[in-house]
């Protein structure tokens, strides 16, 4: 679960780290209000869950508070790569000196966290290491044994950050390793890090991702959630347990298993052609999920054709199979399904769809041999070849 | 031969009177497989599909000399359970489960690897010792012996690939699904180099997918210490980045762990990576021949 910025700086400032004063806005009078507060000089910070949300406009400056009240009134309702400003954070304006980056992730090839660090900042960690590959660092933390000062000296040291700094970076690296491991969170980030002209070192910005497999240990933060950020098909999908991710093409993909519903929106872009989703139905599942996942293809409109790939290992091909008759009988679904079905309980599946096509005079239904079959079915009727 | 488990392999399973653990439990032991007991606390002294069940992992070894775990317990307790069972001593540890939190699987993997013990997955289907052993929730029927070893991140692509192999006449050795979580107890690295030293098996089917770095780091040992041919699959080319596909490993961050960086490093190396799971088998069949 990703944090928006306003909520990830408040966790910080419990733990001590300095941040801006600001406050969250959700109208242009309330922005106002916040801005003759704060004297007048604010920045607009949009709080949408997506990276480079300042190139694409969502951040703006302002000299007073009518201009604030009047930048607002542009700001709330933009759409920033699919997602839309409903709230704002207004902060009061800093004098920057200086950028730097400090962060923790998940290491997955250490099995520990990484501590990065760098005495440049303002652009991802990625643009940072290919543009300064020498004013960057990192060391990797034991979960065992913890953070220690001589690691946080080695990365300081390493990422040639001027000395006068390092004691006032060293008072925040420690609280975000804190926040990092209390929270159990996947990442923490400060980037940028910014030296104010008048000498303070202040979080200009904040990110923080909690392990979501974690959350139940951590109901403060569930509450948190904003569901508004989340695709609203991914969201229903979520709420009946089966993972779908939204994707951009016009084949409705249901398979079984994640490695096999990446394979099969694979085999459809091999076949040129564009998978419109990942859906994975997971293993062992009813007839009532498989219904379900259908019902949750057909939410989006561009789908013109569904290709369920299902190979059974624990998934019985004829609890799937009732599933699609039972999808057919309760709803209508006015595009073709392209189907295969291999391993367990293959040939009773089979079985019953056949029936089924023969007894209700079902054209739509194409029962396949192979997933490489099905994918050239699908991408066919796709195209209305 | 093969690796990991054999038909000297005795297993409890841990959970076994869950819904889960109790019907895996029983197509285990149809199997062949030799479960010899099950823990559930508070359930210690009971009977469970003719097997004794313990409270603790402890009295269940001591009481029936087993040295592998199945672990089927719900997420929230499953880190614990797979502490108790290196405590216990147990050899190989099997963990089924998915969703366990991240912080409990980075506790749990220093803890096993100190001990010097084998953890396969979590997030698992488990391990298939064709016609020896079968420790997880992999349907036998689609698998037969011969010799070549199989290694995944995914479960049903395995069975997919698998089942285009029997088809052709070609045997298994040992399937090892080591997971699809981003910490895992044992690396595609870890499980080549057991098939390298395995007299059972000829050649290594190794199947990937996007996020994380373990596949290239698989080609580098490849190139350097693999005298037996690998053959591959990657899924995931159309994955979008900043997506979590299904497994909370197969992410690609930060430009990092596309399906195109595995299969550039794993073709640098030599390894044939079919393009789909049809062509894997075929590949398969190629090389064994020559």
């Amino acid at each position: 679960m990703r944090m928006h910025e306003y909520q990830a700086k408040q966790v910080f400032r419990q733990h001590g780290i300095p941040t801006a004063r600001g406050e969250l806005a959700l109208n242009p009078e309330q922005v106002r209000k916040i801005a003759e507060k704060l004297g007048g000089k604010v920045v607009l910070k949009s709080q949408v869950l997506v990276g480079g949300r300042g190139k694409a406009g969502g951040i703006k400056l302002a000299n007073s508070a009518d201009e604030a009240y009047e930048l607002a009134k542009q700001m709330f309702g933009m759409v920033i790569k699919g997602h839309r400003v409903e709230k704002l954070y207004v902060e009061e304006q800093l004098e920057i000196d200086r950028e730097m980056y400090v962060g923790f992730t998940i290491d997955r090839a250490s099995k520990g966290f990484a501590l990065i660090v760098s005495s440049v900042g303002g652009m991802d960690i990625e643009e940072i290491a290919e543009k300064h590959p020498d004013r960057i660092a990192r060391v990797t933390v034991d979960p065992t044994y913890g953070l220690w000062d001589y690691q946080i000296r080695e990365v300081l040291y390493k990422s040639n950050m001027p000395r006068e700094y390092h004691k006032e970076v060293t008072r925040i690296i420690k609280p975000l390793y804190g926040i990092l491991v209390h929270n159990e969170a996947e990442l923490t980030e400060i980037n940028p890090l910014v030296v104010t002209r008048d000498g303070r070192i202040i979080a200009a910005d904040a990110r923080l991702n909690i392990d979501d497999n974690a959350l139940y240990r951590h109901p403060e933060l569930k509450e948190l959630k904003d569901y508004t950020e989340v695709d609203q098909t991914e969201r229903i999908a979520e709420e009946k347990g089966l993972n779908f991710v939204k994707l951009d093409g016009n084949i409705g993909v249901i398979a079984n298993g994640a490695g096999m519903s990446m394979a099969t929106m694979d085999l459809i872009y091999l076949e040129g052609g564009k998978p419109a989703n990942f859906l994975d139905v997971g293993g062992g599942a009813s007839s009532e999920v498989v219904k379900e996942a259908v019902g949750i293809i057909l939410m989006d409109e561009s789908v013109k054709v569904i290709f369920m790939n299902i190979f059974g290992g624990i998934t019985r091909c004829d609890e799937v199979a009732k599933g699609l008759i039972t999808a057919f009988s309760e709803m209508e679904i006015p595009v073709p399904v392209v189907l295969r079905l291999a391993g367990t309980n293959e040939e009773e599946g089979r079985k019953l769809i056949g029936e089924f096509i023969k007894e209700k005079g079902i054209g739509s239904i194409h029962l396949v041999e192979t997933m490489e079959e099905g994918a050239k079915k699908a991408v066919e009727l796709a195209k209305g070849v | 031969m093969a690796i990991i488990i054999d038909e000297n392999t005795r297993a409890i399973v841990q959970g076994i009177t869950g819904s889960q653990g109790r019907f895996h439990a029983e197509r285990m032991i149809a199997y062949g497989t030799k479960i010899v007991g099950g823990v559930t606390p508070g359930k210690g002294g009971s009977e469970v599909l003719g097997v004794p069940v313990f409270d603790t992992v402890k009295e269940a070894v001591e009481g029936t000399g087993a040295n592998a775990s199945v672990i089927f317990v719900p997420a929230a307790f499953a880190g614990d359970a797979i502490m108790e069972a290196v405590d216990a001593g147990v050899e190989v540890i099997v963990a089924i489960t998915e969703g366990i939190p991240v912080y409990d699987e980075l506790k749990v993997y220093k803890k096993v690897k100190a001990e010097g013990r084998i953890l396969i997955g979590p997030n698992c289907p488990g391990v298939m010792s064709v016609e020896k052993s079968h420790l997880g929730i992999m349907p036998p029927q689609i698998f037969s012996e011969g010799n070549v070893g199989i290694v995944s991140r995914s479960g049903t692509l395995t069975y997919q690939v698998a089942y285009n192999l029997t088809k052709l006449g070609i045997g298994q050795s040992t399937v090892v699904g080591i997971g699809g979580d981003r910490i895992i107890g044992t690396s595609f690295v870890e499980v080549l180099e057991m098939f390298e030293k395995d007299d059972q098996t000829e050649l290594v089917v190794l199947i990937g997918e996007i996020g994380g770095t373990d596949e290239e780091e698989a080609a580098k040992f490849i190139e350097k210490k693999m005298s037996k041919p690998v053959v591959g699959y990657i899924a995931g080319i159309t994955a979008p980045p900043g997506k979590r596909m299904g497994h909370a490993g197969a992410i690609i961050e930060g430009g990092k762990g596309t399906a195109e960086s595995k299969i550039k490093a794993l073709n640098e190396v030599g390894v044939e990576v079919g393009r789909t799971p049809m062509e894997v088998a075929e590949i398969v069949k190629r090389k064994l021949k020559g």
